[in-house]
């Protein structure tokens, strides 16, 4: 790995007094919204179920407004960063303090960089044509207003998390995002299969935080060198922390914690929260931060890759990793505009995003760049595969989402963090092109999912066809559309790289093997999604009429029915949401939803809300492709050396540099056509399939032949299974076990302790009773007896008296003879 | 607001309750000898209640803005001598530590108050809460706790927001084992005479468990009396050879005076003492194994005790061992540090997995606090700042959140008489501002950022993790527990298909609002802006574990 460090600054930043304003409109729009929808909405007296009533109108006026307010300042921050120079591009604003306690502070701040920038574009930008597409798409459904609260909640959030100044922030915005996707797949709650996907992606986002945020604390208290000084793990109070770094003085506010820190050559050094702080010691060398991360080392770890594996951790939550993917496909209950924001543009590259922003600490640690690639490349192949057999047009892209993010960790884990970042945004475009489309064809489809009930819809929906297909070339990676121009450079620069590691140990394979891998995975790509294209738009339609008893019928017994029913009861229901909502299914294989009257009838295009969403964004996903033409072509076709425009843009942001090898240009331009080839490779196989639905017999027999693989691969490798019985079961045996030790043992022995205090008691009181009482009546009694007994002597008569008299007397007189 | 000055203003916050409950004993008095009407005296003690409850918050809240974080230490003394021959004062003030507790507690009595009373309803709420006051007794169809024995209800009330205002002012031992013993009286009463089917059993647990604890506290108060030295009393005389000066006290500690001590038994004395008064504090905050009267208190309490219980009761045992532990045994705390943060992680994550058993939500509730409590013990065993500032903060979220918590409780147990989790379902479709009230306090206590939980998380952990690294990762498995447990228990309650059986249950009303709307804006503010709570405590704290363990 080279270096170029030698000449980096620390930040230089522009104060911006508007920057609160790009997030506020949207938590404005959500406030008001959650507060007064319901009585906005209703405000005409119309029926909750109505389609475009002037209620629903104030509604997402307010929340579109909002959005369009954040987006236009965004733009606005946008033509001011660009003003700057070069190397001063950050924008920054501090509004408080949020807590202090000795060195560990954080202000409520935010700041736009470019890559930052890039971010806020994209979210606020697609998110804009998210909430147009959604007042089409949700017409119908009666908690309009609950649903455009909530989307501005996540844009809110996910607006924190990527303009956060500081760890802080972004774990804010970080976890405010899973609040909004817990409350947006589990909208229509009253199915308990969407409410339960819900809370999953919920708790398996938690183990993803618990990685996070050990490893913050591990970077934190790495920073303020308490590592030498301690002798083990198990700790008591000898630890002391090394006196330059001292980090565990008692300052209360954020002055009195600055002014604790110490500083080299002026730069800040020590535990911090702030990204430039961090950034600044660790890129600077003369501060010594970097050789003393690096020559640390924890539980015989390394400290830095042991740091960058527990922040990857919270990345595999957040942007669907192995083995953390699992809620992702289930989020799918959500409605579809929902899949599209949050579970394909923005939300879930949140890791992506977090990996670039540390790049210079990622850097630092081969190994666990080595990691977040390799693990990045095998879910790219492991989702793909799922994706081949998938019948639920939302569950292919959402493995197909999953697969493609994991293309975006093999960039930035390999180091080619532009490429990550620039495949995100082309993803970004693609994808929610591809989402927001299925949203359309469902719609058209009266809320059908199963691609095998579609078919043939080029006819109906000519708009939603155009656009869908747009989008597939770009993601099956023809140089038509945007999409190859990211995946080809992640995949040439893993190819080159040569610094990655694992253990600790250098392994130069290891970037061939992932080029390989992620060259399968993209010929998986464009199978699978020309697959979903020719059963969706080609051949007849084969939806409509009755098809509710036949929903099985070919599903090969693999699938159990409950979630049928499940679906099945609350779109029959008279549930809240009522029976306008989309109510779409939210298991792969459940049948239809019944909607009152809308069966029968033949597809239709959307309105038009929906087609121009899905033309601007079909645009954008080729426009885009100007931000990342390649130096070769330029080099070819204009003799030029400029970068790419986006790495350009970039650079300044991603100070870690990455040296990777070097290929001739006739090497780069033969692997240009291998990834070509893997399109078409894809698209063929696709089309030889499933063009018009014409070789279903054949299909049929293949799978029949292949069974127990395609079971396998169908059922999703039985992963959520696998958690079932290695997580929740053991789980909640251990909550039970807890629970009765709680109950039995523990208050058991409160109660043995009562128990024998009582017993104690009750022996007391009866030897207060018997023995002691005992003693003083038996006298008392004794002297009563003898007392009654001596009674009867007397009886008052004279006889009986001189009868005791002689006896007496006799008595004496005997004794006094013996005696004598 | 003249009314309040640095002198007075802890002494009226401590006393305008009991004046209150005196006044009510007056008119209880005037019912027998005079005759008065059953209605007139219970409105009338009613409005005697929120009257100087609420002086005593505003007292409260008084004491908060004046007491000045920037000079720091102990502030708003009140001193007098209260019985010379025992060395016994009257001597009330506050340092970052107590004015954050006095805060809490005045506002969190207050709202308890509020939720006391059978107002601010409507019809069928009321209905069906069994808040018709007829005058009769229906045995098979049991009043509600807010319409029975008024008076005395609201008498016990007041004394026992005396009882806590006072010990978290107190400065002198005896004065603080006079007011704790204050609390323990009322508290029995009002779980048992208005508590629940098991109010008996509860109560007496409650009161034999605290009362075995206070007793060691009791038996450590006078050994430490008894090996102090002749402090300056308040009228400036000398003290006769001992004293009962806690700061005093604290400072004889620095000298080394009670390092000194005579071993008792043979150990330590100062190993002794703490031990003591440890586990007198640690059946109060509860800790692990000494937790199980927790639940069924809880259980069996009506709604505003269960309220002072978890929001302000629960945080004495924490202050206890701050005020008393740390700063006048700061060797033994020393030594005892390992230890009380096995204990924390014993209580942080057994305490989450038993939650996740449980099917009573009171008792989900009531095991939460354990966990949450036990962030606290560890947060102030590792002795850093940010450790020792988390656990105090999480004293201050824990009462915001957990009352919110009980409050929300009784919301549903009010209308649908049970509280089992399995038997609701749906909920959100007929109750939705109840279920977006209570996923809000769900969301903060299990420590979402933004909301008021997540800060004093995030700083005991950071503060734990050096010290106690393995603990700290094995206490931070609690963050999955808890959003699943409740998540589990929204899932079960609010989620899925509506059960007939709730329809048409009446949402919110004005009662309920008021207590838990001020809460839940304070849990958002805290979300956003702990440092207004931080502040105060910092300082305090940094100073008492510089005297622990010198930086």
């Amino acid at each position: 790995m080279g270096h170029e460090s030698a000449q980096l600054v620390p930040v230089v930043v522009t104060h911006a007094t508007w920057l609160w304003l790009i997030p506020l409109f949207p938590l404005v729009g959500a406030a008001i919204n959650a507060a007064i929808g319901w009585k906005l909405q209703g405000l005409f007296g119309e029926p909750k179920s109505m389609k475009g009533g002037r209620g629903k109108q104030l509604v997402h006026s307010i929340a579109v407004a909002a959005m369009m307010a954040s987006f236009a300042v965004a733009v606005y921050s946008f033509v001011q960063l660009a003003g700057l120079p070069a190397e001063e591009r950050t924008l920054q604003q501090t509004l408080w303090n949020i807590f202090s306690a000795g060195r560990l502070t954080a202000d409520l701040a935010f700041s736009l960089d470019q890559l930052s920038m890039v971010m806020v574009l994209v979210i606020t930008g697609i998110g804009l044509l998210i909430h147009v597409f959604s007042i089409g798409y949700m017409a119908e459904e009666p908690a309009y207003w609950r649903f455009f609260s909530y989307m501005n909640l996540f844009v809110f959030a996910m607006l924190l998390l990527v303009m956060g100044d500081n760890f802080a922030v972004m774990f804010f915005g970080w976890e405010g995002v899973g609040l909004a996707s817990y409350l947006l797949i589990a909208f229509w709650y009253t199915d308990p299969a969407k409410a339960a996907a819900g809370m999953k992606a919920f708790v398996v986002n938690r183990f993803g935080d618990f990685g996070f945020i050990i490893g913050l604390m591990l970077l934190f208290w790495g920073l303020g060198g308490a590592w030498e000084a301690r002798p083990g793990i198990l700790r008591n109070l000898d630890y002391v922390p090394s006196v330059e770094l001292n980090s565990n003085a008692g300052a209360s506010t954020a002055a009195e914690s600055d002014a604790l820190a110490p500083r080299v050559n002026g730069v800040k050094v020590g535990p911090t929260l702030n990204f430039r702080e961090l950034r600044d010691q660790v890129v600077i060398e003369a501060t010594g931060v970097k050789e003393h991360l690096a020559g640390t080392t924890v539980w015989g770890v390394s400290l830095l890759t042991l740091i960058g594996m527990l922040l990857f951790v919270g990345a595999m939550g957040k942007s669907a990793q192995i083995p953390l993917f699992v809620w992702l496909p289930d989020a799918m209950a959500g409605p579809t505009p929902v899949s599209a924001l949050i579970h394909a543009a923005t939300m879930v590259t949140a890791g992506v995003y977090m990996v670039a922003r540390l790049n210079f600490l990622f850097v630092m640690s081969p190994s666990a760049m080595g990691w977040v690639a390799l693990i990045g490349a095998l879910t790219a192949i492991f989702a793909a595969t799922i994706g081949f057999f998938q019948y639920d047009i939302k569950k292919v892209l959402a493995y197909s989402t999953v697969s493609q993010l994991g293309f975006m960790f093999i960039g930035v884990g390999t180091g080619a963090y532009w490429a990550g970042i620039y495949h995100l945004m082309t993803h970004a475009f693609f994808k929610a092109t591809l989402f927001l489309g299925s949203g359309s064809v469902i719609l058209g489809c009266h809320h059908e999912q199963d691609m095998r009930k579609m078919g043939g819809l080029k006819k109906h929906m000519p708009i939603t066809r155009w656009t869908y297909l747009i989008a597939t070339v770009a993601i099956a990676g023809f140089p038509i559309a945007n999409g190859f121009y990211s995946k080809d450079e992640i995949l040439w620069k893993a190819f080159t790289s040569n610094h990655l590691a694992l253990f600790g140990t250098p392994t130069p394979w290891l970037g061939p093997l992932i080029y390989v891998i992620g060259l399968v995975a993209a010929t998986g790509t464009s199978f699978y999604m020309y697959r979903s294209y020719y059963m969706t738009f080609t051949g007849e339609y084969r939806g409509g009429g009755d098809h509710h008893g036949d929903a099985h019928a070919d599903d090969h017994g693999a699938h159990a029915a409950p979630a049928t029913t499940a679906a099945r009861t609350a779109a029959h229901g008279h549930d809240a949401t009522g029976h306008g909502a989309p109510a779409a299914p939210a298991a792969a294989h459940a049948a239809p939803a019944a909607h009152g009257g809308h069966h029968g009838g033949t597809p239709h295009e959307s309105p038009w809300q929906i087609t121009l969403v899905l033309a601007i964004l079909a645009a954008g996903s080729v426009a885009t492709l100007f931000l990342g033409i390649p130096v070769l072509w330029q080099h070819t076709f204009a003799h030029a050396n400029t970068p790419p425009i986006l790495e350009h843009w970039l650079e300044p942001v991603l100070s870690a540099k990455v040296t990777f090898g070097h290929g001739t240009q006739a090497m780069e331009w033969l692997f240009q056509g291998l990834g070509v080839l893997a399109a078409t490779v894809g698209f063929v196989a696709a089309r030889a399939v499933y063009k018009d639905n014409r070789n279903e017999a054949a299909l049929k027999a293949m799978i029949e032949r292949w069974k127990g693989v395609w079971t396998v691969v169908y059922n999703k490798y039985y992963v959520d299974e696998l958690y079932e019985v290695m997580v929740l079961r053991p789980t909640s045996r251990v909550a039970r076990a807890f629970s009765w030790f709680d109950g039995k043992i523990l208050d058991g022995l409160v109660h043995t302790v009562a128990a024998f205090t009582r017993a104690f008691a009750n022996l007391d009181g009866a030897i207060d009773k018997y023995l002691v009482d005992g003693a003083v009546n038996g006298v008392a009694n004794v002297i009563g007896w003898a007392g009654g007994s001596l009674r009867h002597l007397q009886t008052g008569r004279i006889q009986t008296y001189l009868y005791g008299a002689l006896g007496g007397a006799l008595v004496v007189v005997l004794v006094n003879f013996l005696i004598s | 607001m003249y009314l309040f000055t640095d002198g007075n203003v802890l002494s009226l916050a401590t006393f305008f309750p009991v004046i209150g409950a005196v006044v009510i004993v007056l008119l209880m008095m005037g019912r027998a000898m005079l005759g008065l009407g059953k209605q007139l005296v219970d409105q009338a003690s009613r409005w005697i209640a929120l009257v100087s409850s609420g002086l005593s918050m505003a007292a409260a809240i008084a004491a908060w803005s004046l007491y000045d974080p920037g000079l720091g230490g102990v502030q708003l003394v009140a001193k007098a001598v209260w019985i010379r021959d025992f060395n016994v004062e009257y001597f009330v003030g506050a340092d970052g530590i107590s004015i954050s507790m006095i805060l809490l507690s005045g506002i969190i009595s207050f709202i308890a108050t509020i939720a006391s009373m059978p107002w601010w309803g409507n019809h069928q709420a009321n209905e069906m809460a069994g808040m018709h006051d007829d005058g009769h007794d229906h045995p098979q169809h049991p009043k509600h706790f807010s319409v029975r024995m008024v008076p005395g209800y609201m008498a016990m009330l007041l004394l026992l927001q005396t009882g806590m205002m006072g010990t978290f002012a107190s400065l002198d031992m005896f004065l603080f084992y006079v007011f704790w013993e204050v609390m323990l009286l009322p508290m029995y009463f009002l779980i048992g005479v208005w508590g629940g089917p098991r109010k008996e059993y509860a109560a007496i647990k409650f009161f034999l468990y605290t009362l075995a604890g206070s007793v060691l506290m009791l038996l450590a108060i006078i050994a430490l009396y008894y090996n102090s030295q002749p402090a300056l009393l308040a009228d400036g005389s000398m003290s006769r050879l001992h004293t009962f000066n806690i700061l005093e006290m604290a400072k004889q500690a620095q000298a080394g005076v009670f390092a000194a001590a005579a071993p008792i038994l043979g150990f330590g004395f100062t190993k002794i003492v703490f031990i003591g008064l440890f586990i007198g504090f640690a059946i109060k905050i509860p800790m692990f194994p000494f937790h199980t009267w927790l639940p069924d208190a809880h259980v069996e309490a009506p709604t505003p005790i269960s309220v002072i219980l978890a929001g302000v009761l629960l945080k004495m045992g924490i202050y206890g061992i701050l005020r008393f532990n740390y700063a006048i045994l700061p060797d033994a705390t020393a030594w005892a540090a390992n230890a009380m943060a096995i204990f924390g992680i014993i209580n942080i994550v057994y305490a989450a997995f038993v939650c996740l058993a449980q099917k009573d939500l009171k008792k989900l509730i009531a095991y939460s606090s354990v966990s949450h409590m036990g962030f606290s013990l560890l947060g102030m065993a590792s002795m850093t700042p940010q450790g020792i500032s988390g656990a105090v903060l999480n004293l201050f979220t824990h009462g915001i959140i957990s009352s919110m918590l009980f409050l929300l409780v009784g919301v549903i147990y009010d209308r649908a008489h049970h509280r089992e989790i399995e038997k609701f379902g749906g909920l959100a479709a007929v109750l939705p501002e109840y279920a977006a009230m209570t996923g809000l306090a769900f969301f903060a206590s299990m420590g979402l950022p933004g909301l008021a939980g997540f800060i004093s998380e995030f700083m005991v952990f950071s503060g734990a993790f050096p010290v106690f690294t393995t603990y700290t990762i094995i206490s931070a498995t609690s963050i999955i527990i808890t959003a699943a447990y409740y998540l589990w228990a929204i899932h079960r309650m609010f989620l899925g298909k509506l059960n007939q059986a709730y329809l048409g249950f009446p949402d919110m009303v004005w009662r309920e609002r008021l207590t838990l709307y001020p809460l839940a804006a304070f849990c958002i503010v805290l979300g956003f802006y702990p440092q207004m709570i931080l502040s105060m405590i910092n300082g305090s704290l940094h100073e008492l574990i510089r005297n622990i363990r010198p930086l």
